[in-house]
């Protein structure tokens, strides 16, 4: 946790800031540590530890703003970090946006615990923790003649913030993390090395899944053996959950306040309107206990509640921070999502897989990138062909290139499979008729 | 030393505690950064940031294994807590008998500035940022949103090892970039230029704010008449300078040593081989003068230095670190390079480019059938054992029977590092160096880069569009 001495630290750079001038003033403080093991080939081959402390300041002064940070934590160097940074917030041009958010807007406290800290994290011997990474390995070293490298890696760690602004509001909040991954490199043909990876992660020590990470890397790489591209054409497109996110990520980046501001966004003047699929059920649901993602209020205090940002396709909201909606005239909502939800449609990946006809499935995105105000998108895949339900061949060096409305419109099948160790819980999707370039 | 209040006698006894469980080296990395930036939108600058980042990292190698601790502090207890934490990585009796630091290397500069931005005060750099937002909007009027940025960094670095090497250097970093969003018949596109180098104040002048202002305008323009192309394999004319990243993704993490001794990377066993034409020579160069991936000294005390990875077309060398040049038994090639104090250093490429070959860009494009000719990228990326590669085309030309047509935007084009290697036919003898804000992610760790190279020609890539 954040301690008493850095609270009260806190207080008195609030105060100081005050005094010199601020009309108002959010200071944020973050403290983390974290641990790691690398093992390749049976051998420890990395251990790291690590601990750090972070004040972050954000100043308002005569409708000037700015926004500073040191992890130097002694009073004596703060206080002049505050002179220092007062006299150059002077210097800017006014900007009557900038201010805190409305008092009332701030979570109120009295909710119950969110659970996303497992204190046992420190009671578990170093030894414990690396023999993990060791298993994880083990599994699969010396099963199969292919196998160049496995390197695998054990993580945890801990993270601490405390939120004060002038205005009326004080947060806490805590996570734990552990995690467990396993990469594999194997002989291809010629010169090529195909490899691949697994991993789980999860809040607590006790969720995460310590077994079969090593087998799952191992499938993943064996079967990209013999990867080759095939036709050019227009093929439906199966994205497995691991991967889907990645087709959302830019519909989410032109939700943002900034960019819609900014005019940098496809989905400008958008709200109310079937932008996606009817098919398409997206939640913000930030107060699940004990799940990734979840909070009770955003960076700046505002507490967060559930919301539809998609209903049935209808675009429902859009995330607008305080600056935003002053900017803009228009009502804030949140500065971002909490924990994305996509409602799961009925069938498993194999189970859209053995009723496909011909199409690609894909299960990693190469590169590529998507056009902020139009939507357009190029990205390189890897995956297999699928004919008549079945995989027939490895596919790799292919793009898939598109329009992100035109993509979300063609969306035919949702999944019922999403990771939950994810803030964002996506399925995997089904999608018609996608421009594949390869031969 | 002085600059983080320590002596010689506690580097010694922070040295002599990560080598009491018997490691075979250790290093000290103290760091000491100030970042600023300031922020124009909606045509005035109106926020800054400023932030102080400071602290120490101690590595500890037995064989090829890393230990690895960091503390945000310079106390000494603190230091040897983090000493003996990174010194567990070896399983022995102490290793070190006496340790003197008595070679101090005094490196060549090569970034030397004028005038430190610890100097300079906002009053003074708003009116540059200022004058880039007036003069995007004067070029064109379908300017409808500018937002600009500056950047700098002002880093203290002091370094220290077992084997008696210690330095101090000071790294200085400007970047200045400007987004503008253009509006013409109701539909927006955006387009973003930007310079970045190591230097000081003296970095702003009148003709950088016309450079970036002309090639903010220039890239988002374009992009109106711009169409996606018909995808597939085609032949690509890469265009002088930014084409770089091509270097950087296909081939340059490939080439660091890591991946190498590791045997996970596609030319783990081509070392030495012909690998493309003859006329192919590739660099990998810590000492341009204030170019932004320069290094005087490494992360871990190697000189900064300049390194052909190619040469007549042979895999001539990797890129290492201390870890893989023991392994390789060779000398580092100064590409040990680390984030911060927060990181412990990885082979990492500096500035990348191709040096010129003897055609022209004309003849390569006259020598196209149908292809596409680019220029202006955002992104790339690698898959170091299968060699896949990509890079994101923001804009480029079509080629049709050896002529540039129609503007081309937003397209992926991905190949395989060899093969695309082996079907460089031609290199033009225009080279440029590309001095925007390249940034490097490996491993969690970004770094300053950049690329460049002449013009070029690759018989064979696939690019995406519509079928």
């Amino acid at each position: 946790m954040i301690s008493n001495e850095y609270k009260e630290l806190a207080r008195w750079a609030m105060d100081e800031c005050l005094k010199q001038g601020c009309q108002a003033v959010r200071l944020n403080i973050y403290s983390g540590t974290n641990t790691d093991f690398d093992v390749r080939d049976k051998q420890l081959d990395k251990l790291q530890q690590s601990s750090e402390n972070q004040l972050v300041f954000n100043l308002y002064l005569d409708g000037r703003y700015g926004s500073f940070s040191t992890n130097r934590m002694e009073k004596a160097e703060i206080g002049k970090f505050i002179v220092n940074a007062v006299d150059s917030v002077r210097y800017l041009a006014a900007d009557p946006c900038r201010q805190l958010p409305e008092a009332s807007r701030y979570y109120q406290g009295g909710m119950p615990d969110l659970d996303l800290c497992d204190i046992t994290l420190n009671e578990i011997s170093p030894d414990e923790k690396l023999q993990l990474a060791h298993d994880a390995a083990d599994e699969i070293l010396g099963s199969d003649d292919r196998i160049l490298s496995v390197q695998s890696s054990y993580s945890d760690g801990e993270s601490f913030s405390y939120t004060l602004a002038s205005n009326g509001f004080e947060g806490e909040s805590a996570h734990s993390y552990f995690s467990i991954s396993v990469s594999v490199s194997i002989k291809g043909e010629g010169e090529a090395r195909p490899e691949s990876f697994w991993y789980d992660q999860a809040l607590s020590w006790n969720d995460l899944q310590k077994t079969g990470i090593g087998k799952i890397a191992l499938e993943r790489t064996l079967e990209k053996l013999g990867q080759q591209k095939v036709a050019s054409g227009t093929y439906p497109m199966l994205v497995d959950n691991l991967n889907a996110g990645r087709l959302l990520g830019p519909v989410l980046s032109a939700l943002n306040g900034n960019s819609l501001q900014q005019k940098n966004s496809f989905l400008m003047d958008k709200l109310g309107e079937q932008v996606l699929s009817e098919k398409v059920n997206i939640l913000d649901n930030p107060h699940l206990p004990h799940s990734f993602g979840a909070r009770y209020f955003d960076n700046e205090g505002v507490a967060t509640k559930k919301r539809f940002i998609f209903n049935k396709g209808v675009l429902e909201t859009y995330f607008i921070d305080t600056y935003s909606a002053l900017k803009m005239g228009v009502e804030p909502t949140i500065s971002s999502i909490s924990q994305l939800v996509l409602e799961n449609g009925d069938r498993s990946l194999e189970e859209m897989v053995a009723t496909m006809e011909r199409g690609i499935l894909v299960t990693g995105f190469n590169g590529g990138n998507s056009n902020s105000t139009s939507g357009d998108f190029s990205f390189g895949i890897e995956g297999f062909l699928i004919e008549n339900g079945k995989r027939v061949q490895p596919i790799s060096e292919m793009n898939v290139t598109g329009n992100m409305l035109t993509l979300w419109q063609k969306l035919e099948e949702i999944g019922n499979d999403p990771r939950l160790n994810n803030a964002y819980q996506i399925p995997s999707l089904l999608f018609n008729d996608l421009d594949f370039s390869g031969l | 030393m002085k600059h983080f209040g320590i002596d010689e006698a506690d580097l010694k006894k922070v040295l002599a505690a990560a080598l009491e469980k018997g490691g075979d080296y250790a290093d000290l990395y103290f760091e000491h950064a100030f970042n600023n930036s300031l922020g124009l939108r909606d045509g005035e600058v109106n926020s800054t940031f400023s932030g102080i980042d400071y602290g120490m990292g101690v590595r500890v190698l037995s064989g090829d294994q890393t230990g690895y601790a960091y503390v945000e502090s310079t106390e000494i207890n603190d230091m040897l807590k983090a000493a003996r934490t990174a010194a567990r990585i070896a399983n022995a009796s102490a290793n070190l008998n006496s340790l003197n630091l008595s070679h101090q290397i005094k490196p060549k500069n090569h970034y030397r500035i004028k005038q430190s931005w610890e100097d300079i005060n906002l009053k003074q750099r708003i009116p540059y940022v200022q004058k880039l937002n007036d003069r995007i909007f004067e070029i064109d009027e379908r300017v409808d949103k500018v937002m600009v940025s500056l950047s700098d960094s002002s880093t203290y670095v002091l370094f220290a090892n077992s084997e008696g090497v210690w330095y101090e250097d000071f790294r200085p970093m400007v970047s200045l970039a400007a987004v503008c969003v253009m509006k013409e018949n109701g539909v927006y596109e955006n387009g973003r230029a930007a310079r970045a180098f190591r230097m000081g104040f003296e970095f702003l002048n009148e003709a950088l704010i016309e450079e970036i202002a002309q090639e903010t305008i220039a890239e988002t323009a374009i992009l109106f008449d711009a169409i996606k192309p018909k995808g597939g394999e085609m032949a690509v004319v890469l265009g002088a300078g930014g084409s770089g990243i091509f270097l950087h993704e296909a081939i340059g993490h490939a080439f660091e040593a890591d991946f190498n001794r590791k045997g996970t990377s596609i030319f783990s066993d081509m070392l030495h081989k012909k690998i493309c034409a003859d006329f192919i020579n590739v660099v990998d160069d810590g000492t341009i003068p204030y170019n932004r991936g320069s290094l005087n000294i490494d992360d871990e005390g190697v000189l900064g230095q300049k390194t052909y990875i190619v040469r007549n077309g042979v895999l001539d060398s990797y890129l290492h670190d201390r870890i893989s040049a023991k392994h390789y038994g060779i000398q580092p090639t100064g590409n040990g390079r680390r984030e911060s104090f927060r990181h412990a250093p990885l082979p990492r490429m500096r500035a990348t480019y191709m040096e010129n070959g003897n055609s022209t860009e004309e003849e390569m494009i006259a020598s196209v059938k149908k292809g596409v000719f680019v220029d202006s990228f955002t992104n790339g990326q690698v898959q170091i054992g299968a060699g896949d590669f990509t890079f994101f085309v923001k804009s480029g030309m079509l080629i049709e029977n050896g002529k540039l047509t129609t503007p081309i935007k937003d397209i992926n084009i991905i190949g395989n590092g060899p093969k695309a290697l082996a079907d460089m036919t031609m290199v033009a003898s225009n080279y440029q160096m590309d001095n925007g804000t390249w940034t490097c992610g490996k491993e969690g760790q970004s770094c300053p880069v950049t690329c460049g190279m002449p013009s070029a020609l690759v018989r064979k890539l696939t690019v995406g569009g519509d079928n």
